[in-house]
């Protein structure tokens, strides 16, 4: 059997330098962010342009060939493809992502007045997730093979088999139509949204704006619109974290010193939420990570649903006008946020578990 | 081990290999090797699964109308219909009939699984192979690549690749090739990266060394040697990306990206037209279009997780430790050929109670 050199050089080496093991899992894993990001936009670039020129794309037809050529030529979109890639990397190394085309905004403005909503709605879809996940998952593990776990099973499998927007569409229907209890789409109602815009230093993040305003009636609102698409997107990633608990809880359920711990007259409530879980927790925040690119994509068709005016339902925006500068810009930095999210959720996966780093 | 001449079991030789032949069909196998509640999760997917792939093969055979019919004999059918007996789920805001819409989305989905998983599954397979095996800076480069894609949100990469492949336009067989195509692209890395893990592990095993050592040529032992006991996975993912694909599938037809009323029905697009009539309390045009994708979805995943879980000893019940034993013995090759072992597996995989 062959095994390189190299290969059982290296733990070696580490083994030596005390210590350091962390530190250069660190420097790794952080140098290994810029291939990603570069591999992401490279193929977003490649597909994008294979289609032809953004330019013909979004204004063809209903312009004369000439002057449309004469917009290409403008946009240099002309020029070589290689010439206009390394163009597209050094502006993106200058943090400029381009500039739309059908309303003539730098995309990095976009994600910034578009982001922040984002950002809200997968944080308050996250929370959803946890308290869905979590207990009920160490519960279908305490109660594994009996009814009971198959019914809890059966609902985490139903929380990603159905689709984001049809749990949006029924939540709709029910709550907001049928019931008229909750608003059925937007962050805010007008008047409120008008009470934030006055503030000072609005963040853009209407809860935290919302505090800011001191007035309960637009804590509640902004709450109330929140419940919704919270629901909506945070059961999907709820099920999935529900049967990565339950996995991992049966698997240290079965470990000698949870046996152990029961033998000492541990209560069983407490060796299922301490002895057995905090073990379990390790693979969920890998997962997390994973789960950051399932919560985008699924913040997309959310926003989409209940007119959320975040960066999903912008590139829906951007899509039906066929912007295509627009869509490869945000999708190139949603790449980056990608890359940078996972690699903290691996950073503090290690920092966690040292077997990540071995 | 080897196989011994066996002595003849003590049950009636005919009965015993009836048993053993259907416990080789692989789902059978799994039905017959799991029990209560588990059981009843399997048989349920399953029959979800067989439902909808008989809906979709039958579409036109079963469903009333077709999938861009606005008119019969008695006249259009009208906008927004009230579920009725001449419409039984109503009509959509386009004029079409809900039931026959759902039917034939059957067809579509079924369709875009297949391109998408087939085509994912040989060039994943390929390329884990490959990688896994020869290793040096190509299984360097293709694992960064896979890794970057994997991690990327599938439904975004979809769109930017159904932007590419249809040009925007959207008929039937762009339309579905497209959105097939589009998943193929996301669920590669999938495939490369579980075929690649097995491969490394496997190439360092005696036999692939024994082989070598025979003479055998490299492409002869990934492909006879490696490959064989590389794909034992396969299964699980193949369930886990054909639930998925339907809901990208769905997810772009939602986005706008799907194929027109005109070409196919797609459930994504009919829940797309159906947002504005949510709030308006029109409830049918939403309802069966998106209770069609949980029920495939529901199927083909209970299916994949009891497979997975089957496979799985941890977390397989106490009864069918055993079992294992013969799930494993059956798919490794030994110096001997598969291990045959006297009166067949079945005496190990049905342990006492």
């Amino acid at each position: 059997m062959t095994v390189p050199d190299a290969v059982v050089a290296t733990p070696r080496v580490r083994g030596r330098s005390a210590g350091g093991g962390f530190g250069r899992y660190l420097l790794v894993r952080f140098l290994l962010i810029f291939p990603t990001v570069f591999i992401l936009v490279t193929l977003v670039f490649v597909l994008m342009r294979s289609t032809g020129d953004p330019i013909t794309a979004a204004v063809g037809g209903r312009l004369p060939p000439d002057e449309l050529a004469a917009r290409i030529h403008e946009a240099g979109y002309d020029r070589p493809i290689l010439v206009q890639y390394f163009e597209y990397l050094g502006q993106i190394l200058r943090g400029d992502f381009g500039t739309t085309i059908s309303d003539n905004r730098p995309i990095t403005e976009v994600i910034v007045t578009f982001g922040a909503a984002t950002l809200e709605l997968t944080f308050y879809a996250l929370i959803v997730a946890f308290i869905v996940g979590i207990p009920l998952g160490m519960l279908a593990a305490y109660i594994r093979d009996r009814w009971g776990d198959a019914v809890l099973r059966v609902f985490a499998i139903l929380c990603y088999a159905t689709p984001v927007f049809f749990a949006g569409l029924l939540l709709k229907l029910v709550f907001a139509v049928q019931l008229d209890l909750l608003p059925a789409f937007g962050r805010a109602s007008v008047s409120s949204e008008l009470e934030m815009k006055l503030l000072p230093s609005p963040t853009g993040i209407f809860l935290i704006d919302a505090f800011q305003t001191g007035n309960s009636e637009v804590i509640a609102d902004v709450l109330q619109h929140a419940v919704l698409p919270a629901v909506a997107l945070g059961l999907l990633t709820g099920g999935i974290f529900l049967r990565l608990v339950r996995t991992n809880v049966i698997g240290t359920l079965g470990t000698e010193y949870v046996d152990a711990a029961r033998s000492r007259g541990v209560r069983e409530l407490r060796l299922v939420g301490r002895h057995a879980y905090k073990p379990a927790l390790i693979p969920i925040i890998t997962v997390i990570g994973l789960q950051i690119a399932v919560l985008l994509g699924g913040a997309v068709l959310t926003e989409t649903t209940f007119e959320w005016k975040g960066l999903g339902f912008q590139l829906a925006q951007y899509l039906q006008a066929r912007d295509f500068v627009a869509v490869q810009g945000i999708v190139a930095l949603l790449a980056v946020i990608v890359a940078v999210t996972n690699f903290i959720v691996d950073v503090i996966a290690a920092f966690i578990d040292p077997r990540v780093r071995y | 081990m080897t196989t011994t001449p066996a002595p003849a079991p003590t049950t009636a030789p005919t009965t015993v290999s009836r048993r053993r032949l259907i416990d080789r069909i692989p789902v059978v196998h799994q039905v017959r090797q799991s029990y209560g509640v588990q059981r009843f999760m399997l048989v349920t997917g399953l029959i979800l699964t067989l439902v909808f792939v008989i809906l979709a093969i039958f579409a036109p055979l079963i469903a009333p109308y077709g999938y861009a019919q606005l008119r019969d004999d008695s006249g259009a059918f009208g906008a927004q219909e009230e579920p009725s007996a001449q419409h039984l789920w109503g009509t959509t805001v386009g004029g079409y009939d809900v039931l026959s819409r759902v039917i034939w989305g059957a067809q579509t989905g079924l369709f875009v699984i297949v391109v998408a998983v087939v085509l994912s599954i040989f060039l994943g397979v390929l390329l884990g192979l490959i990688s896994g095996y020869l290793g040096g800076w190509l299984d360097r480069v293709l694992v960064v690549i896979a890794d970057a894609i994997y991690a990327f949100p599938s439904l975004l990469l979809a769109i930017v690749m159904a932007i590419v492949l249809s040009g925007g336009q959207s008929g039937l067989v762009p339309g579905v090739f497209a959105a097939a195509i589009s998943l193929t692209v996301v669920y590669i890395p999938q495939y490369f990266r579980v075929i690649r893990a097995e491969t490394t592990r496997i190439k360092n095993e005696a036999f692939v060394e024994s082989a070598r050592v025979i003479g055998a040529s490299t492409p002869r032992i990934m492909f006879k040697h490696v490959l064989r006991n590389a794909t034992r996975t396969l299964p699980l993912i193949f369930t886990l990306n054909s639930s998925e694909a339907i809901l990208t599938l769905a997810g772009l037809g939602f986005l706008g990206f799907g194929i027109e009323p005109s070409s196919a029905a797609e459930w994504g697009y009919d829940l797309n037209k159906a947002i504005s009539d949510v709030t308006s309390g029109i409830w049918w045009t939403a309802l069966f279009p998106g209770l069609a994708i949980v029920f495939v979805v529901l199927g083909i995943t209970l299916v994949g997780e009891s497979l997975n879980d089957l496979a799985d000893p941890r977390l397989r019940g106490r009864r069918s430790v055993a079992a294992s034993a013969g799930l494993t013995a059956q798919t490794s090759v030994t110096a001997g050929g598969v291990i045959d072992p006297p009166g067949g597996l079945t005496g190990l995989e049905e342990p006492e109670r």
